[in-house]
């Protein structure tokens, strides 16, 4: 076998994995997004059931590794006589996960909503949802933007677990070049820069985004 | 409006042998008091003499164990009363103001006016201008809660109460937070209301004002009415509690 040098062709390769990466992470994000705000809705339900049912989703999901519920996915499925593709198994577990997540962050910021706004929508004859949807929830997106941004960062990085399932992106390009170059450190190198080079925007977004925040909280001050 | 108001004859609020403990505390021990249509009552007393807490039954904000409650022909202290309709007829002002702070002092006002009574949003607009005019903010309509002072504020929360056109008005320590110019333009809005006929019941340290603005006086002690009548009450108390109350308070 002939180790050739890394070429144009090996980087062009590893570039297509990123943007299956970004790819990825967006089915996650706006997937994991949707459903995590349904879960996050139930765990404040003012039914008993419904947080408990919510309650036990977030706790089965985030107690299992990604890379476990992956291979659920991708090889329970099939002798049930569900086939999925890497990429279906990949967003499906990415998406289970993410909303588990999402829930759990965005319910943190709905309840960190001061009660005496609930209070003083009640006062003004508002139903419980139109005091969640006119005046807790737009406070709630305020507060819950820095730690979604900040989190986005850890659905781009899990991303590479989907190589587990044969998806090609970053990680799992890295590994196929690597395989032929055996070059794993300058390879390995590569992908980690790529990686830092998606997540580090996010990161630096998520801390401004703190910095600008918090106005909510600030006005609910009062000191008799 | 929406109910059958036998209030026109009758108090609007009524209170009968309330009682209400937080776990082995007794808050509320056996209050009444009336308020009739047009009257403004001042309950005063010591911090934790339950003052605020009656104020809070009258809006179903606290449930009480005993007693009966009711409000504009509301049965508040049936468990199955439906509480919008309630809250249709009871405007509530707290303390710390509960302003909306996403929202422009605008639309704190018309959001409940739009969503709950189905009013056309220019219509809302309308009555926003009208009620903000009365609080003395008619330039304010499109600053956002935190660009107001405090004062400023509590005459929005104000005004946005007034918005929905409730029967009868609470106040809860609406000045406790501000200093006493800031106090002032917020009770100078209160008395204008009294003013124009507003039935309100209104929790309150300041004695000057009370004495000035109510009909009549409720001071509360250990969770009963200890002494009641009209504001001459706090120049000749007849309890010997009151007398204190007032020589510490002024």
């Amino acid at each position: 076998m002939i180790a050739t040098q890394l070429g144009a062709s090996h980087l062009q390769f590893l570039l297509q994995g990123a943007l299956w990466t970004v790819v990825l992470s967006a089915i996650a994000l706006v997937g994991g997004g949707l459903l995590g705000f349904l879960v996050a809705l139930c765990r404040v339900s003012a039914s008993r059931a419904v947080r408990i049912a919510s309650g036990v989703y977030v706790q089965v999901v985030q107690g299992t590794p990604l890379l476990v519920i992956m291979f659920l996915v991708f090889f329970g499925l099939p002798p049930l006589g569900i086939n999925v593709s890497p990429l279906t198994a990949a967003s499906a577990s990415l998406i289970l996960y993410v909303s588990a997540y999402m829930g759990e962050i965005w319910r943190g910021c709905i309840e960190s909503v001061p009660k005496p706004q609930w209070e003083a929508a009640e006062c003004l004859a508002m139903s419980r949802t139109q005091r969640m949807f006119y005046v807790v929830l737009p406070q709630a997106v305020r507060i819950a933007t820095p730690p979604t941004v900040g989190f986005l960062v850890q659905i781009v990085k899990n991303t590479s677990l989907a190589s587990v399932v044969g998806f090609v992106e970053l990680a799992r390009a890295g590994q196929i070049i690597n395989n032929s170059l055996f070059e794993p450190f300058l390879v390995y190198l590569i992908i980690a820069l790529l990686y830092f080079a998606m997540c580090y925007p996010l990161s630096r977004w998520s801390r401004r985004l703190e910095r600008r925040t918090g106005y909510a909280r600030r006005q609910q001050v009062v000191t008799p | 409006m929406s109910q059958p108001t036998s209030s026109s004859a009758g108090p609007v609020v009524a209170l009968r042998d309330v009682h209400k403990s937080f776990g082995s505390l007794k808050v509320l021990d056996g209050v009444s008091f009336e308020v009739a249509r047009g009257e403004v009552l001042a309950i005063i007393g010591r911090s934790g003499s339950g003052k605020s807490t009656a104020l809070r039954c009258i809006d179903r904000l606290e449930t009480i164990e005993s007693g009966e409650i009711t409000v504009c022909g509301h049965r508040v202290s049936d468990p199955k009363l439906p509480l919008r309709a309630l809250r249709l007829d009871v405007g509530i002002v707290f303390q710390s103001y509960n302003l909306f702070p996403h929202l422009t002092i605008e639309e704190n006002i018309c959001l409940a006016p739009v969503t709950v009574k189905g009013r056309r949003r220019a219509e809302a607009r309308e009555t926003a201008r009208r009620v903000l005019g009365q609080v003395g903010l008619g330039d304010k309509l499109d600053s956002y809660p935190e660009q107001l002072s405090g004062g400023q504020q509590q005459r929005a929360a104000i005004a946005r109460s007034l918005a929905m056109e409730p029967q009868v008005m609470l106040f809860d320590e609406v000045t406790s937070a501000l200093d006493p110019e800031l106090t002032g333009e917020v009770l100078r809005v209160i008395e204008q209301l009294a003013a124009g006929g507003m039935t309100m019941v209104m929790v309150t340290h300041e004695m000057g004002f009370a004495r000035r603005v109510a009909d009549r006086i409720v001071f509360m002690h250990r969770g009963k009415v200890w002494e009641t009548g009209p504001a001459t009450i706090l120049e000749a108390p007849e309890t010997a509690e009151l007398r204190q109350f007032v020589g510490s308070g002024l």
